[in-house]
């Protein structure tokens, strides 16, 4: 009842909150797309540089976001932006890489050999091949990975809170900070709803964006 | 025409230089079905790849209607080819109508004609426009998928077309129908065709000439009838198979062996006529028609002697008949499941076009051996 009342009367700080978390993650895995689906496609050129970016990925994706946070204050200090939203901002995009870029890579190296050897025969350069064949059946698997880096960074973006970045974390550490339960709950449960309207709005992006040939 | 020069390919692997085309030299001349065949690993998609240049060749050359191709850069060259393969790949992500213009939107067609090139192509192959121009390739049948992928390669009207076993992934009873169908359109398109296959039976049907490919190397490059008739060497012998003379029997149209001018009679012929002619002319058996001139039955000279009264009455069933166009092969087999030494023949009307006979058959075999022999003496 306490929680149902807290949120009645905070609600507008609620959704400014909850804006400001959407802005963060939106703009940091609206950057991984324009970096990880570039470097996804040009590591499938060769089998040895894949495995190492996909390594490094996965190595970045291994550490915690709050030592991450740690390791960008000095460095990002050095142009005044050692904490707050650029930070987070950062930390999401590189979080974002490995699940973009793996998805990637797969979805354009598990096209069909018999599809790229129909399209080259037939006469299409390599960017024909890509805009017209391989990129429009990598989509969903690509999608796919884009909606695992929205849902795992909501997460990422509430421990933000404590460089400074805002978002609903605020109201975990403050609830953490003064022992209040109220804003505790109410800030988890909202990360909670918020990643899994993404997840579904997401899902329904994937299917409209899934070429109607694709589909089951 | 498509012509190959010494036309080499090596590749580099671990356990030294591999040699997939040995100084081929070949020519295709404008508006025939080449076959390329040979067991696998033998080169024959080696060298057909080298002519769009999907495999660059170590040496050697290629001409296209008397052009070195190697002055032409690979899109541009592949644009003007025609290319089929046996996993079809029709791109799922584009409806049928949009994978038929591929080729035609690339060399820059506005789209109206590319569209109604699609459609054209589509009724060539019997498959309804409107039906088909918006489904997307996985709502058609394998048979369905590869027609399109024929037609998909017709598209912007290439003179050339490269077909990498076009029909093995296809069962047996499509796969034969298809080949009639490809047939019909070649007769009227007359494109100048490359075509690898492993199949003796598809080749001989399919080939205009057949060059058979053995590590390499072509062993010999032939019409099917003198490379089943004369193999140069003993593993074509062998890869021809046992019963190459048989595979002959498809070579050859019942019109061909039939004696259109073998006694017949009408039903209502009179006993003692019939009779008096097959005394003449000296045969055993007329064939009955009926007023629509349809093959209907049979009489034997014997059992008209002494007899008196209309054919009709005298006639026996037929024991099956056969269209003139069908091949020795399908004539041999309804002789055989018929236990019969001959056979009414009939035209595309169903009308009766003569007799084919058991000799007949084996003479014809035997007269293109002669004839091939007498050429090679």
């Amino acid at each position: 009842m306490e929680i149902l009342s807290f949120i009645a009367n905070n609600w507008s700080v609620i959704l400014g909150l909850a804006a400001e978390h959407i802005w963060i993650v939106a703009v940091a895995v609206g950057l991984a797309i324009l970096t990880g689906v570039p470097i996804g496609i040009a590591i499938t050129q060769s089998k040895r540089v894949a495995d190492a970016v996909l390594y490094v990925a996965s190595i970045i994706v291994t550490i915690p976001s709050i030592a991450l946070f740690g390791l960008m204050i000095p460095l990002l200090s050095t142009i005044g932006q050692g904490i707050g939203w650029l930070p987070a901002v950062i930390a999401i995009l590189l979080y974002s890489q490995l699940p973009i870029v793996r998805n990637t890579y797969t979805a354009i190296t598990n096209v069909d050999p018999a599809l790229r050897e129909a399209a080259k025969g037939m006469g299409m350069t390599p960017l024909q091949r890509l805009l017209q064949v391989e990129i429009p059946i990598a989509v969903p698997v690509i999608m796919a990975g884009v909606r695992t880096a929205v849902v795992m960074n909501i997460g990422v973006a509430a421990i933000a809170a404590y460089i400074g970045a805002g978002g609903l974390g605020v109201l975990i550490s403050r609830g953490i900070s003064q022992t209040d339960p109220r804003q505790l709950v109410t800030g988890a449960i909202a990360v909670s709803l918020l990643a899994m309207a993404a997840d579904w709005a997401l899902l329904k992006l994937q299917k409209r964006l899934t070429p109607a040939g694709l589909k089951r | 025409m498509i012509r190959l020069e010494d036309l080499t390919k090596t590749f580099a692997t671990p356990n030294g230089l591999v040699v997939a085309a040995d100084k081929v030299n070949m020519e295709v001349p404008t508006g025939e079905i080449c076959i390329l065949l040979g067991p696998s690993g033998c080169g024959k998609t080696t060298a057909l790849k080298m002519i769009n240049r999907l495999i660059a060749p170590t040496s050697g050359r290629i001409l296209i209607n008397g052009e070195d191709t190697s002055k032409l850069n690979d899109i541009e060259l592949r644009r003007n080819i025609g290319y089929v393969i046996q996993q079809i790949g029709l791109f799922p992500n584009m409806t049928i109508e949009e994978n038929i213009c591929v080729v035609p939107k690339l060399v820059g067609w506005d789209m109206k004609k590319a569209k109604s090139r699609a459609a054209e192509l589509l009724d060539l192959v019997g498959l309804d426009p409107r039906h088909f121009l918006r489904r997307y390739p996985k709502e058609l049948s394998g048979g369905q998928q590869q027609r399109v992928g024929v037609i998909r390669a017709l598209a912007a009207d290439p003179p050339v077309m490269l077909m990498d076993e076009p029909f093995g992934a296809i069962d047996p009873i499509n796969r034969e129908i298809i080949q009639d169908e490809f047939l019909k359109m070649q007769a009227a398109l007359k494109k100048t065709i490359m075509f690898v296959s492993h199949d003796i039976d598809e080749a001989v049907k399919m080939g205009d000439k057949i060059a058979i490919f053995r590590a390499g190397k072509i062993e010999q490059y032939d019409s099917p009838d003198r490379i089943l008739a004369h193999p140069a060497n003993a593993f074509v012998a062998d890869f021809v198979g046992a019963d190459r003379t048989l595979k002959r029997l498809r070579l050859v149209t019942a019109e061909e062996v039939a004696r259109a001018d073998a006694a017949s009679a009408a039903r209502s012929a009179s006993v003692a006529d019939v009779r008096q002619s097959l005394a003449s002319s000296g045969e055993r058996i007329a064939v009955v028609i009926d007023g629509d001139h349809h093959p209907v039955g049979f009489v034997t000279a014997d059992e008209l002697q002494g007899a008196s009264g209309r054919i009709g009455d005298f006639a026996h069933p037929l024991p099956a008949s056969v269209p003139v166009r069908a091949d020795l092969r399908a004539v041999v087999s309804e002789m055989f499941a018929h236990d019969t030494m001959w056979l009414a023949c009939t035209d595309d009307n169903g009308r009766y076009a003569g007799v084919v006979t058991q000799p007949a058959v084996t003479a014809a075999l035997r007269a293109t051996y002669g004839g091939a022999n007498a050429g090679a003496a």
